[in-house]
């Protein structure tokens, strides 16, 4: 039986409850509150992205597309069109879904590398047109002056108030997600990504569950995307771009695929791998995530998510 | 309604490529019997049953169910029509427990809502408990009660095929296809699951099923139609056919059928 | 109504400078689609024996470039040994790419596998960033650049090479898997591993071969594209999504199917960045082969029924 232990959850929301407080008070990492709100707008990308791959068994070379959706449609609707940033998200997230649908429906029917393909083409032509629509995304240059978030009077203007505000939607995705799993949807994704030829039989409709999945993980990433913006003021093309798609993909090959415990996981260790520990090997960042993905894959395909259980049999059985 | 066949197939014809692996295929089933098909390898018959649950399109031919024309449409739909199966290869969810694979099989009647499954809203868990009753209601009914908490791959062989079936009851089919359930069994598996077949006619339910196993074949079913190389060539009791003929030539020649 | 003489001939001037500009066009779109052909045959290569979309093919092309200006600009070996020298070392790539970044591999999915060709890829992508840093790359054209003029349109003499390395690609697979003993093995895995293991072919050292041969003939294609487009770390993950556009537009899998779906996207390229917009060069591709996926996935050339009973 599919379980999701309490014990872990708690433990972890009551982390990342205390961690602004503990960083504060630990020298030299005082900052850390600032990635950790990067941290969790990547893992609103990866619960989505581990329904997706783990659950649905299929393979997203080109999320950062719909991470950038977010980001411009709130930037290009508050700064030019004055919507307010809240009724943005929800816009972006439907934007996102609808582009999700007209480009996994055709390739999803099809198999294995087809939406992998598909997904990594769509990604870079997304951000040719962000690049190249000046008028609207200000092109290579990006878009500044897009407003932060305020709800009634509080402005969410500081580190702090930001990062509750984020790690609360991550924990909103997060429950909802687990909710998702646990429930007859949770096993009609099972099911399928065990026999497709019985789940059909049983009157799972296939390619729409895929298709629903693959628009919910566009939806989280495009609220990802508008969190983003909001919280920077200002985008560009360049953090959308290919690399950003595939750093995606290794965060749920660090993490592990098959658990959504590994999505966060993973997520938080790229956002830290790619803000913090490698900014002095700058030279060497691409190899190293080279490195990183290729020795994941091989030694440890159910990532560090995997490896409780791992070292618990290697434990439990007699040498 | 409720007077014509369950299932009328008429001038079937499967071919792939130039191979035709089903010829002019009539067959008819009544509610409330058990209908066997038979035929040596590669006679066609998991043809029939994938046609039948439309994994594959027939190239020419109408299939009817319970009075709708049913041929073209896709594997889920047809199952919500209340068709159900078993596979000759026993695909189980095997990742799953024995009681999880069975909940997969009531998907067609219960609410799966994307949202409200996500906000586990309470007529879902409601619908959630309900859910598991049911499955362990049916697992009562075919004899794994006890065994619902282990994973589906950890089963025997024996119990994998029982298992497989109660999923498939667990989609309240009006006619469920099984695909050679006794092959690979032992001699007592073998009487288990004619005996469980009996039990789900009982039930109401018209079994169509394909097998080799001649003992069960000849004990259960009401009729009996023999494809040779993609065509029918018999159809009939099983006394009927024991005494054909030309089933006697083709199939079986050799005294398999004593 | 008749214009005055001097509209007229602005006219005609216009229609013949524009003619020869969509000419222009076209060559240009068909050496660079010649590139896109190569790129696509390499991964039918690999497809075909392995069924992996290898996405570390453009790393070869890039590889391929950059290696031929260090050969033959840096050390200043001469055009043959220097292209020879630099067939076998991104060959060399291409099997230790087999060997530790595919076979390695325990439970090899179509998704596991993809990752690992994205990874090998960008491994190879930091490998060539640290060596050769971010800046392209010139090499001399192999026979110079002085242009040929073909009634006002100008053809680069390089761009006769893309094109004759094409065919010779071409010509050389056509006979290799149709008349040599090794070709004829490696296509037999391609259509059933099970049935040419129980032959006795060796199907494991085919895949490899099938990795050596496609990181060849990527090489073949970044020497022969660096005189034209010059070469930086940073160009293979286009160059791999361009020659994948062509390899389904032209049915994945198949050869003739590559040639024609790379000279397409070249063309379709080379007229669009031309005619419409020039930003939307790369975009306009990706854009047909999106809409191929749309309407007939199995490309132009291909069949439906192959992929998708084909394994996986």
């Amino acid at each position: 039986m599919l379980q999701i232990r309490k014990a872990p959850i708690a433990a972890g929301m009551l982390f990342i409850l205390i961690f602004p407080w503990a960083a504060d008070r630990i020298p030299g990492i005082d900052h850390y509150p600032d990635v950790m709100i990067f941290a969790g707008i990547y893992c609103l990308i990866t619960i989505g992205l581990s329904l997706l791959m783990g659950y649905a068994g299929q393979i997203s070379l080109g999320h950062a597309a719909f991470y950038g959706i977010g980001a411009y449609v709130s930037g290009i609707l508050t700064t030019r069109y004055g919507f307010d940033p809240w009724l943005c998200m929800p816009i972006g997230a439907l934007a996102a879904a609808a582009v999700a649908v007209a480009v996994g429906a055709p390739s999803l029917r099809l198999r294995g590398h087809y939406l992998a393909m598909a997904t990594l083409a769509f990604g870079v032509i997304v951000n040719i047109f962000f690049r190249e629509q000046r008028q609207w995304t200000g092109g290579p240059d990006g878009m500044t002056g897009i407003p932060g978030l305020s709800l009634f009077s509080f402005e969410f203007d500081s580190i702090l108030s930001y990062y509750y505000l984020v790690w609360g939607i991550v924990a909103a995705a997060f429950f909802f997600t687990i909710a998702l799993i646990q429930s007859p949807v949770g096993r009609a994704l099972r099911a399928i990504h065990t026999s497709e030829p019985a789940a059909a039989a049983m009157g799972i409709p296939i390619a729409r569950y895929k298709i629903f999945v693959f628009a919910f993980s566009a939806m989280l990433a495009s609220l990802a995307g508008s969190l983003y913006a909001h919280y920077m003021n200002f985008i560009n093309p360049g953090t959308f771009d290919l690399f950003f798609s595939i750093k995606l993909v290794i965060m749920m090959a660090l993490g592990g695929m098959h658990s959504i415990w590994g999505a966060l996981v993973g997520a938080v260790l790229v956002a830290f791998l790619s803000l913090e520990w490698l900014h002095f090997f700058e030279q060497f960042e691409i190899l190293i995530y080279g490195a990183i993905l290729l020795l994941v894959t091989i030694f440890l395909p159910e990532g560090l998510a995997g490896l409780p259980a791992k070292l618990l049999e290697r434990a439990r059985r007699p040498s | 309604m409720t007077n014509g066949p369950l299932l009328v197939i008429e001038d079937l014809v499967m071919s792939f490529g130039g191979l035709t692996a089903l010829m002019n295929i009539q067959l008819r089933v009544a509610r409330g019997t058990i209908k066997a098909v038979i035929g040596p390898n590669g006679a066609g018959k998991t043809t029939l049953f994938n046609i039948i649950t439309g994994v594959l399109s027939p190239t020419e031919g109408h299939i009817h169910f319970t009075g709708r024309a049913i041929s073209g449409l896709k594997a889920h739909q047809i199952a919500a029509l209340g068709i159900s199966r078993t596979f000759q290869t026993v695909e189980l969810f095997t990742n799953m427990t024995v009681l999880e694979n069975v909940m997969v099989g009531r998907h067609l009647r219960i609410n799966s809502s994307f949202f409200g499954c996500g906000l586990a809203l309470p007529h879902i868990r409601r619908q959630e408990r309900r859910l598991r009753a049911q499955a362990m209601e049916i697992l009562d009914f075919i004899g794994l009660a006890d065994k619902s908490r282990l994973l589906a791959e950890n089963l025997p062989l024996g119990e994998r095929k029982i298992l497989e079936i109660g999923r498939a009851l667990a989609t309240d089919p009006l006619l469920l296809c099984l695909d050679e359930p006794a092959a690979g069994l032992n001699e007592t598996e073998t009487e288990a699951a004619a005996r469980l077949i009996q039990a789900i006619k009982e039930q109401g339910i018209t079994v169509l099923l394909v097998e080799h196993d001649m003992k069960v074949i000849m004990n259960i079913s009401d009729e009996i139609t023999v494809l040779n190389y993609g065509e029918k060539i018999a159809e009939g009791t099983p006394v009927h056919i024991q005494n054909h003929p030309q089933v006697i030539e083709a199939y079986l020649g050799d005294g398999t059928i004593i | 109504m008749r214009h005055p003489w001097f509209i007229r001939a602005a006219q005609r001037m216009n229609s013949i400078s524009f003619a020869t500009q969509v000419l222009q066009f076209i060559v240009t779109g068909l050496t660079v689609g010649a590139i896109y052909a190569m790129v696509a045959i390499g991964f039918n290569i690999i497809y075909n024996v392995t069924e992996i979309i290898n996405l570390a093919q453009g790393e070869f092309v890039m590889l391929g470039g950059l290696v031929m200006v260090f050969m033959h600009v840096s050390v200043g070996l001469p055009l043959v040994p220097a292209f020879l020298s630099t067939i076998f070392l991104v060959m060399l790539v291409g099997i230790v790419m087999d060997r530790l970044g595919i076979r390695t591999i325990r439970k090899p999915s179509v998704m596991t596998l993809i990752i690992a060709t994205v990874a090998v890829s960008i491994i190879i992508k930091g490998v060539a960033m640290l060596l050769w840093g971010k800046s392209p790359y010139d090499l001399p054209a192999f026979s110079g650049r002085t242009p040929i003029q073909l009634g006002g349109v100008v053809v680069q003499p390089q761009y006769l090479w893309v094109i004759g390395f094409l065919i010779v690609v071409a010509v050389g697979l056509t006979y290799f898997f149709n008349r040599t003993i090794l070709g004829k093995a490696m296509r037999a895995c391609a259509d059933n591993p099970s049935a040419a293991r129980l032959v006795g072919i060796d199907v494991e050292k085919m895949v490899l071969l099938s990795f050596a041969l496609s990181a060849a003939i990527g090489a073949v294609a970044g020497m022969t594209m660096t005189p034209i487009a010059l070469m930086d770390y940073d160009r293979g993950a286009m160059l791999a999504i361009k020659g994948f556009g062509a390899a389904i537009l032209g049915g994945l899998g198949s050869f003739p199917g590559a040639i024609l779906g790379g000279l397409l996207i070249g063309l379709i390229e080379s007229l669009g960045a031309g005619l419409l917009l020039s930003g939307y060069k790369d975009a306009y591709a990706l854009i047909i082969l999106l809409a191929v996926l749309f309407v007939r996935p199995s490309g132009i050339l291909g069949n439906l029924q192959v992929t998708k009973f084909k394994r996986f």
